[in-house]
């Protein structure tokens, strides 16, 4: 039987017909009791399985989820990776998630492609060139890396943009974080699943959470369709759903879920090497390896549960994007869709108890939650293994809202939501 | 592009509108009075149904503020009302 991926494996397989790969996890029975629950099968709850198993030693661990592995945002985002935030908080968080992302194919032995060509936030204006030195500092100083790059660096990076002077959107500039990029969305969530099998995590998909049980206060497991499934602590990580659960919990939460959506056009020969983003159009572009464009953009402006989008959104971004790639204007898309994404008031991410003992959260990433998923996980196993809080998970903890102590992100880097 | 039904203007394009918050959450007064955590409660705590929706709008072209009952899954809209329909009731 063959687990391990490498040269050696392959070519072993090759030669015997390719009969020896076994399943990357299994498909078990719920078992009655676990020591944690994980409500949600998608990265973040993946992640956080695994970093229980992996950080903190705790391998009776249950992920439910109500459809399929990785099937939710996971499998819906533009796959960008970057750390550019505005607040040491903040930056403490996504820096954290990139270094794991650096590391994380040959940790998972899972090639997840992570491919760390940079990320190019265009400039539109001066006063914007202004706020961008702002968040460069910012950056820089919070430990991250960051640079301005003046119209020629950008022109011989991305000679296909429109630098006319009369163009709608003009160019004064650029910001980069050269360690940003993509990674392959469906590997991260595979890879943290067979990890995560490997050392004893039942994933076990098709399985709606429909209340949680409570005795003396206390959550202590979950009706499921597939029946009574009991634990010390559930874990919930199930993004735009996050208030559906809220409800059952008997919590109450800052969120509401909007649609963002995204779409790919057909492949076309490499002509884009880094992943650019106006954030003012809120366009997100980006070259996958097989040639086909990722454009993803804002948020729709209408609550929804939807995963669909509604066109006028998908106009915006599309038009903005052929505005500053007037050689895509041929383009065909092959194929558009939405995803249900939880936004918060200050545009941060909630890790921390729900304030139903028993039950703790992890939602709130927005439309940015697949750069932060090695990070969500590792933070979210800590407060699930040792009821409190990481140093970096503190600050986004449910209680910043009564406090008044928000991390405005929306404010200080401009984030599309 | 959706189609909603203004109380004032009839139906117009989803563009010409903008979504408000949910509808019913009141200011909690006298405000020195109100705890840290009623007043955050107030400014922050959502609803979000996942289905039917009673929210505030706006229609920009006349600057009305009106309530719509919407589906959040499906986005079919089950009616609009004023707000002095919406007191009256
Ligand atoms: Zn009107």
């Amino acid at each position: 039987m063959t687990r391990r991926y490498n040269a050696f494996s392959l070519i072993k397989e090759g030669l015997s017909g390719q009969k020896g790969w076994k399943p990357a996890w299994r498909s078990p029975e719920p078992k009655k009791q676990y020591d944690v629950i994980i409500v949600g099968g998608g990265g973040h709850g993946l992640a956080t399985a695994y970093y229980l198993a992996k950080n903190h030693g705790i391998t009776r661990v249950a992920i439910l989820e109500r459809g399929w592995l990785g099937g939710g945002n996971t499998g819906r985002n533009t796959v960008t990776i970057r750390s550019n935030y505005f607040y040491p908080e903040s930056v403490a968080l996504y820096e954290l998630s990139l270094k794991l992302y650096e590391k994380l194919g040959r940790e998972l032995n899972y090639n997840i492609m992570f491919s760390q060509r940079g990320v190019l936030s265009l400039i539109h204006s001066e006063p914007e060139m202004e706020m961008a030195a702002r968040l460069c500092n910012a950056m820089q100083i919070n430990g991250t890396d960051a640079e301005i790059l003046d119209v020629e660096a950008v022109q011989e990076l991305v000679p296909i943009l429109n630098f006319n002077a009369d163009a709608r959107y003009p160019i004064f500039g650029a910001t980069i974080q050269k360690r940003g990029g993509v990674a392959r969305h469906d590997a991260v969530a595979w890879g943290y699943a067979r990890a995560a099998d490997a050392m004893g995590v039942d994933i076990i998909q098709g399985c709606e959470v429909l209340d949680f049980i409570k005795e003396g206060g206390k959550c202590v497991g979950v009706e499921t369709n597939r029946g009574t499934i009991r634990a010390n602590k559930v874990g919930v990580a199930v993004a735009g759903n996050s208030t559906v659960m809220a409800k059952l919990g008997g919590y109450e939460l800052p969120i509401h879920s909007y649609t963002l959506q995204a779409c790919v056009s057909e492949p076309i020969k490499p002509c884009l090497n880094t992943v650019v983003v106006s954030p003012p159009i809120g366009t997100y572009l980006s070259q996958s390896d097989k040639g086909e464009m990722i454009i993803g953009g804002g948020l729709d402006r209408v609550p929804s549960y939807n995963q669909k989008g509604n066109p006028p959104a998908a106009e915006t971004v599309i038009s903005g994007m052929l505005e500053m790639f007037p050689v895509l204007r041929q383009l065909r898309l092959m194929r558009q869709w939405g995803g249900t994404v939880d936004v918060t008031p200050d545009s941060s991410p909630i890790i921390g108890p729900s304030g139903v003992p028993g039950i703790y959260l992890n939602c709130g990433w927005g439309t940015g939650g697949f750069k932060a998923i090695p990070a969500g996980g590792w933070l979210f196993s800590h407060l699930l293994a040792k009821d409190e809080h990481h140093e970096i998970s503190r600050p986004f903890d449910l209680d910043r809202f009564t406090k008044g102590s928000l991390i405005d992100e929306a404010a200080g880097s401009g984030i599309a939501h | 592009m959706q189609i909603y039904p203004c109380p004032f203007c009839g139906p117009r394009d989803e563009t010409e509108f903008s979504f408000g918050g949910e509808a019913g959450n009141d200011r909690p007064e006298p405000a020195e009075k109100i705890s840290a955590e009623r007043w955050a409660q107030y400014l922050y705590t959502q609803d979000n149904p996942r289905g039917n929706s009673h929210e505030i709008w706006v229609h920009l072209t006349c600057d009305e503020v009106f309530v719509m009952e919407r589906d959040t899954v499906t986005h079919e809209v089950i009616g609009t009302k004023s707000l002095r329909q919406e007191d009256a009731k």
